[in-house]
């Protein structure tokens, strides 16, 4: 027997779900999605846009023509990066808000090692790159967790406001001791060396970094289900004092989570500079890292489903940047549908947990 | 109540059933979990709405929409779960939600008087000025019966009425039920086991079964036996055997442990016991007297502050507990969904929580799938353990089929020799308790040391070999079963200390 709510003569019963049915899985994020447009469509109309002509100019800027597509996807690479780095530690139960300063730290990290060891060769150098970017980001994610366990500090503000703190970092080399002179009025370092550069697909931006982040997907995937550390992952995450009750130590594991986590982030802001811009620019990031947390959700956590709502958001954001152009509207607004996505699959997700009876009362 | 017919999709929760009380009468209702009571109860109450069947007062027939409704006509009902304000005193409890005279202000010195009144009629001792989370469990219970007396209430509903009580407690409700019926009040009791108590209590008895009445009868007419038969539907074994294993070798020893609570102050005090191979101490006492702690510090979830805790000879005090499991103690804890197991992980996962690191399971890293899934699948047939698939989640396992879960997980780890369990069979049906409490036996009978933490007297008094109260984080004594008489041990847990003899 589940909750009933009474509206007259109408009730709704709310019962707990025995088996969540797989088509739901799809169904819930797609509604989701198709509900936050509609609703989207009431705040283009207050900017005075017709919803219709303005989704249709974002559809062909997202996806239209191959030349979009590709662009499409070189925003869904680091978004997929960051959303699998925040997937895994919100499995944990770690409600972890910092992959943007993950993201900074990566390419941080990433600029440094390329400027300093300039002289080595790609199979040598692109990999130390990965490696260092990782380590970084990964201690950067890990420093919360510590917190959290130590003394209680709630994660979502610690990981929140160190975001600003790697962000206000990544502006103080850009301008100060990194900023190349040779760019004149452009703040950023300088170019990478040809060596350290992660090739593109001929023709377009699409670095190689997409095929380690749909690699990554799909060993965390595997990880989560077939070995111990992910069965513990998914007990810390499922319920913390089952998780002490198997003696499983809470601490080694949210800190092994979180650096895992914030090492996938990072490769997300190494992928930027050393497969991307070649350089590290001023404010490469749009909020790669915020927009990851409702990839994540869209994708329920699932890896394999991150690099499909990854490119759905990447489309988002390469089409918002469209109706941005022609109707000039402000890009808030592309912001805001994507915060109602998030609220929707969030709000939806009752039909996936609770079967939902309407009837009428006798 | 005639043919009263309820569905819920998928059960048919209540299948045509008549059901009558008279006044001065107490008619117990008694039945497994999910056998109808609940509902039939909740429909007289107003909760439900039957799809078939009427109700009659006093010969008229009813429309019992809402609770509202119930309590006009004179049905009053005390939950299980007591619904009252901690912070309110005991009078503005009783008269919440009702209108006064003297609106928009309360009347409350009326409403006193009454409840004195009221109080020294039926023998139900509360102090109307006292605030509701100073008062025990007990006498929280008589404030929700004065609320349905103060209601007018002529027939009286009683959900599990004794299931939170100790023994004194339990007869002195007894004899507040008795004097209710004396007085004229209908009194209808529910309960799914402690038959002893409606044998004693009883006039009347209907037993449930699968949504149907299965027999009404008069009490004089039936035993324990017959009841527990009726219910479950076939004969039930209800004497579990004591083997006294005759083993002077202690698998548990606990040496002057203390402990602190959640709130900083002393929860143990001085606690030394030990276990034998093959044998069951059962530690009895009133919730809330260290036994939640005293589970917490053997299996490693609390530190011990003073003392030594050994197993097999071997130290394990403090130590974490993945090492305290791997030194071969099982812990069946009491709350079950929310630390037994990870209510959104399935059946498979669940069932190796707490030994998935075994060799049989995994390597080093990884999960051997094979043998796990080999292992699932036979714990779910030994156990009986009823669910859809091995993949569905545990949360939505009955508490029943929960504790059996937990059991098969516990009890055949490989190197078990010391297996904790807290309140093994509360809220579970007969059909489960049966087969917990054998379990149990059978465990003893292979040499496992088991120490019984439980609230229901009559469980640690059948199946223990020794007792220990336990009252305010001490031990009062400790005390071979066949010698325990039940008052003394109730005047321990009441915190009587045993007079030298």
């Amino acid at each position: 027997m589940g909750l009933v709510v009474k509206f007259g003569s109408i009730e709704i019963e709310f019962r707990k779900r025995a088996t969540r049915p797989r088509y739901l899985a799809y169904l819930v994020p797609f509604v989701a999605v198709i509900v936050a447009l509609l609703v989207g469509s009431v705040l283009l109309l207050s900017e005075g846009v017709d919803p219709l002509t303005a989704y249709l100019a974002l559809f062909n800027t997202a996806f239209g023509n191959p030349y979009s597509l590709s662009e499409t996807i070189v925003k869904a690479i680091p978004l997929m990066l960051a959303a699998l780095g925040t997937a895994i530690t919100f499995l944990a139960g770690f409600w972890n808000i910092g992959a943007e300063g993950q993201l900074q730290m990566g390419a941080l990290a990433a600029t440094w090692v390329t400027l300093t060891f300039s002289g080595l060769p790609s199979f040598v150098i692109i990999p130390w790159t990965m490696f260092v970017a990782f380590a970084v980001g990964g201690v950067w994610g890990m420093i919360p967790a510590f917190f959290k366990v130590k003394l209680g500090m709630d994660e979502i503000l610690t990981t929140l406001m160190m975001n600003y703190v790697a962000i206000l970092a990544v502006t103080y080399f850009i301008y100060g001791p990194w900023r190349d002179p040779a760019a004149y009025g452009n703040p950023r370092t300088q170019l990478v060396a040809e060596s350290a550069r992660i090739p593109a697909i001929l023709g377009t931006r699409i670095h190689l970094t997409l095929f380690v982040a749909i690699g990554i997907a799909v060993l965390l995937y595997w990880v989560l289900r077939r070995t111990k550390f992910g069965l513990e992952i998914r007990i810390i995450g499922g319920n913390k004092d089952a998780a002490k009750y198997a003696g499983i130590n809470l601490f080694k594991n949210l800190l092994l989570v979180t650096l895992v986590g914030g090492g996938i982030a990072a490769l997300a802001g190494m992928g930027e500079v050393s497969g991307l811009y070649y350089c590290l620019p001023k404010s490469f990031s749009p909020g790669y890292g915020y927009t990851a947390v409702v990839v994540a959700w869209l994708a329920r956590l699932n890896p394999l489903a991150i690099p499909v709502s990854a490119f759905l958001f990447g489309g988002l954001l390469n089409g918002g940047y469209g109706i941005q152009m022609v109707f000039a509207v402000p890009i808030a607004l592309v912001n805001a549908i994507q915060a109602l996505v998030l609220f929707f699959v969030l709000a939806l997700s009752i039909f996936y947990e609770y079967n939902i009876i309407v009837r009428r009362r006798r | 109540m005639k043919g009263i017919t309820k569905s819920f999709p998928g059960v048919l929760a209540t299948d045509h059933v008549d059901f009558d009380i008279r006044s001065g009468e107490i008619h117990a209702l008694l039945g497994e979990n999910g056998a109808g009571k609940t509902t039939l109860m909740n429909i007289l109450f107003g909760l439900y709405q039957a799809e078939e069947g009427e109700i009659y007062v006093d010969g008229r027939r009813v429309i019992i929409n809402s609770p509202k409704d119930a309590i006009n006509l004179g049905i009053g009902m005390v939950h299980q779960l007591f619904r009252l304000i901690p912070s309110l005193t005991v009078a503005e409890n009783t008269v919440l939600g009702l209108r006064s005279s003297r609106r928009p202000f309360l009347d409350l010195d009326v409403a006193g008087k009454k409840i004195t009144e009221l109080s020294e009629r039926y023998g139900l001792k509360v102090d109307p000025k006292a605030k509701l989370w100073q008062v025990s469990v007990g006498e929280q219970q008589r404030v929700e019966i004065l609320k349905a007396l103060y209601r007018g209430a002529k027939v009286l509903i009683m959900d599990e009425p004794t299931s939170v009580l100790t023994p004194q407690e339990v007869s002195e409700l007894m004899g507040i039920m008795k004097k209710m019926a004396a007085d004229g009040l209908a009194v209808i009791p529910f309960v799914t086991h402690k038959l002893r108590e409606v044998m004693a209590i009883s006039d009347r008895i209907t037993v449930m079964r699968r949504g149907k009445v299965v027999a009404t009868m008069r009490t004089q007419d039936t035993n324990e036996k017959d009841l527990a038969m009726k219910m479950v539907g076939r004969m039930v074994l209800f004497e579990t055997e004591t083997v006294r294993i005759p083993s002077e070798r202690v698998v548990l020893q606990l040496d002057k442990l203390r402990a602190i609570n959640d709130k900083g102050l002393p929860a143990l005090e001085d606690v030394s016991l030990s276990i034998g191979e093959g044998e069951i101490l059962g530690i009895a006492g009133v919730a809330g007297n260290g036994q939640t702690e005293l589970a917490e510090v053997i299996t490693g979830l609390r530190r011990a502050s003073e003392g030594r805790i050994l197993i097999n000879g071997r130290e394990i005090t403090n130590k974490s507990t993945r090492e305290i499991i791997e030194a071969g103690i099982g812990h069946a804890p009491e709350k079950r969904m929310e630390t037994g197991v990870v209510p959104d992980l399935s059946v498979r996962e669940n069932l190796i929580l707490t030994n998935y690191n075994d060799q049989s399971l995994s390597s080093r890293f990884l999960l051997d799938r094979i043998s796990i899934d080999r292992h699932v699948d036979k714990l779910i047939a030994d156990f009986g353990i009823m669910t859809p698939g091995k993949d569905s989640q545990v949360r939505l396992l009955s508490g029943g089929n929960l504790q059996r879960l937990i059991l098969a997980r516990e009890v055949t780890r490989k190197n078990l020799s010391v297996l904790v369990t807290v309140c093994p069979t509360r809220g579970l049906d007969v059909g489960a308790t049966e087969f917990i409490r054998n379990t149990l036996v059978s465990l003893k009978k292979k040499g496992v040391a088991i120490l019984l933490i439980s609230e229901d007297l009559d469980e640690i008094l059948s199946l223990s070999d020794r007792v220990a109260v336990i009252f305010k984080g001490r031990i009062i004594d400790v005390v071979p079963t066949n010698e325990a008489k039940i008052d003394e041990i109730g005047l321990m847990m009441a915190g009587a200390v045993k007079t030298a003899e």
